[in-house]
């Protein structure tokens, strides 16, 4: 597996699927996280129906196969109701909705975990349900929300090599044309999982930041590693750190803004 | 929508031998991930740098990229390499070993769950390593660990039809050798859709029920 002479135009068609990797990728996390947060908040809603109607889709979405779901969204749909999606948004259309129902939980669970106390002092300030989503839970959910989101993408990222299977030129799809090409399989698959590899650990790094801003949103000290935290782990605990930070800076955007991803 | 119950009916019959492959699979692969696992999650453990370091370092890279690919892998590069197996022994083994990479973490948080007074309960009696490994620490981790394996079982069950991409005949492939012979996709895609919903929904139920009384 020594040898990587493929040619000039081999890596480009390599380069081009990271491009439409990287895109699916995009596009299936935006939807994702629409349907992650419509669902998730819907299964904290207070009619029965409502939280039946996404129970029942969080179900159907993580109970079947992704890979299912792609094939008969594109090779079903089209011959029954006749009209066909372009691969490229079929793909996302799957992948949106199936990793949005698993983020569904993510979500529900945030918010589920933020303490009562917070709830009942907005119901107590009179807030209407949305406006104490809005200013007073997703706020503190969202920080415990960015680690289970940033495994989650990392799945996205490996699930769109399902694409392939469509026909969708991403990185997968390309190592097959490459093969095909130079008859070699070993050193093709390596590069391209070195590239899965390069791209999961850029979505680590880029999560890691998002996770120290949304941390540091509510006043919460930031994530182990930095001076700040270990100065504020030695000192006392957490908590009482976080506290102090936020008297300490009462410019800050404070707790409001974190939540803006809803 | 046009939804046919013929076709189904015709469709039958390769559909219960593509269920009998798919859970052959999910057997064979749950079987590896399992026993894989606890070697990485004790090699992770090691003192001796020179093991615990590559070990993580080949899981994490394994955990980071799409099984599909590394299927490809399997599939065209180890007959290079002299080693032809078929293609579901192939599908079991990129399974096994795509999972074995998230159990091996389940099984190092189960151990590090025990409780340091057990650690210390078998040096004050003095138990040889390997006794206090077998017959103190394993069975308190698996016993917590045993619903989060589940799950991945179920994981891997979701993820089973991706041995149709190397030719192996589980219940998508044969949906789709089906469609290709007769040109319905319809029924028979959403007969294998629904089997798998019907598969893991009562199977997360169980784990649940297994949950509240394994770990307490």
């Amino acid at each position: 597996m020594s040898d990587f002479s493929f040619s000039q135009g081999l890596w480009e068609l390599l380069l081009r699927g990271v491009w439409i990797t990287v895109q699916l990728t995009v596009y299936s996390a935006a939807l994702g996280a629409v349907v992650a947060f419509t669902v998730g908040l819907a299964r904290t809603h207070r009619l029965w129906i409502v939280r039946f109607l996404s129970g029942a889709y969080f179900e159907i979405f993580r109970g079947t196969s992704a890979l299912v779901l792609m094939i008969w969204v594109f090779f079903v749909v089209p011959l029954t109701l006749g009209w066909q999606l372009v691969p490229m948004w079929a793909a996302v259309l799957t992948l949106g909705c199936t990793y949005g129902a698993y983020g569904s939980e993510i979500v529900r669970g945030a918010v589920a975990a933020v303490p009562v106390a917070q709830r009942e002092a907005g119901v107590a300030l009179s807030m209407p349900p949305a406006m104490r989503m809005r200013k007073i839970l997703l706020p503190q959910a969202w920080p415990e929300m960015v680690p289970p989101f940033c495994n989650l993408l990392i799945e996205l990222l490996k699930g769109t090599a399902l694409v392939s299977v469509l026909g969708v030129a991403d990185i997968t799809f390309a190592a097959q044309l490459v093969r095909n090409a130079t008859g070699q399989s070993a050193p093709v698959y390596t590069v391209i999982l070195v590239m899965y590899f390069v791209l999961a650990f850029a979505i680590t790094r880029v999560m890691r930041q998002v996770e120290r801003r949304a941390k540091a949103g509510v006043g919460r000290a930031p994530a182990k590693g930095t001076p700040q935290a270990r100065r504020a782990v030695a000192g006392r605990p957490q908590d009482l750190a976080g506290v102090a930070q936020r008297s300490a800076a009462p410019g800050s955007p404070g707790p409001s803004t974190s939540g803006g991803a809803s | 929508m046009n939804f046919d119950w013929s076709n189904l009916g015709d469709f039958m019959p390769a559909f219960w031998d593509g269920v009998l492959v798919t859970l052959q699979a999910l057997l064979g692969g749950s079987l590896l991930a399992f026993s894989l696992g606890l070697v990485w999650a004790l090699a992770q453990r090691s003192s001796l740098k020179v093991v615990s370091w590559p070990v993580k370092a080949v899981a994490e890279f394994i955990r980071n990229t799409p099984l599909l690919v590394q299927l490809f892998f399997l599939f065209y590069v180890l007959p290079e390499w002299g080693l032809t197996l078929s293609a579901l022994a192939t599908g079991i083994l990129g399974l096994g070993l795509h999972y074995s990479t998230y159990t091996a973490e389940v099984y190092r948080a189960g151990i590090d769950g025990v409780p340091a007074g057990q650690w210390e309960a078998a040096t004050a009696l003095s138990l040889p390593r390997s006794r206090t490994w077998i017959a103190v620490i394993l069975p308190q981790a698996l016993r917590r660990v045993v619903p989060a394996l589940g799950n991945y079982v179920i994981a891997m069950l979701k993820d089973s039809p991706m041995l149709m991409t190397i030719g192996v005949l589980e219940m998508l492939g044969e949906a789709r050798q089906f469609g290709s012979q007769t040109f319905q996709m319809n029924e028979s895609i959403v007969a294998v859709g629904i089997a798998f919903i019907v598969i893991a929904y009562p199977a997360s139920l169980l784990l649940r029920a297994l949950e509240r009384r394994l770990v307490r």
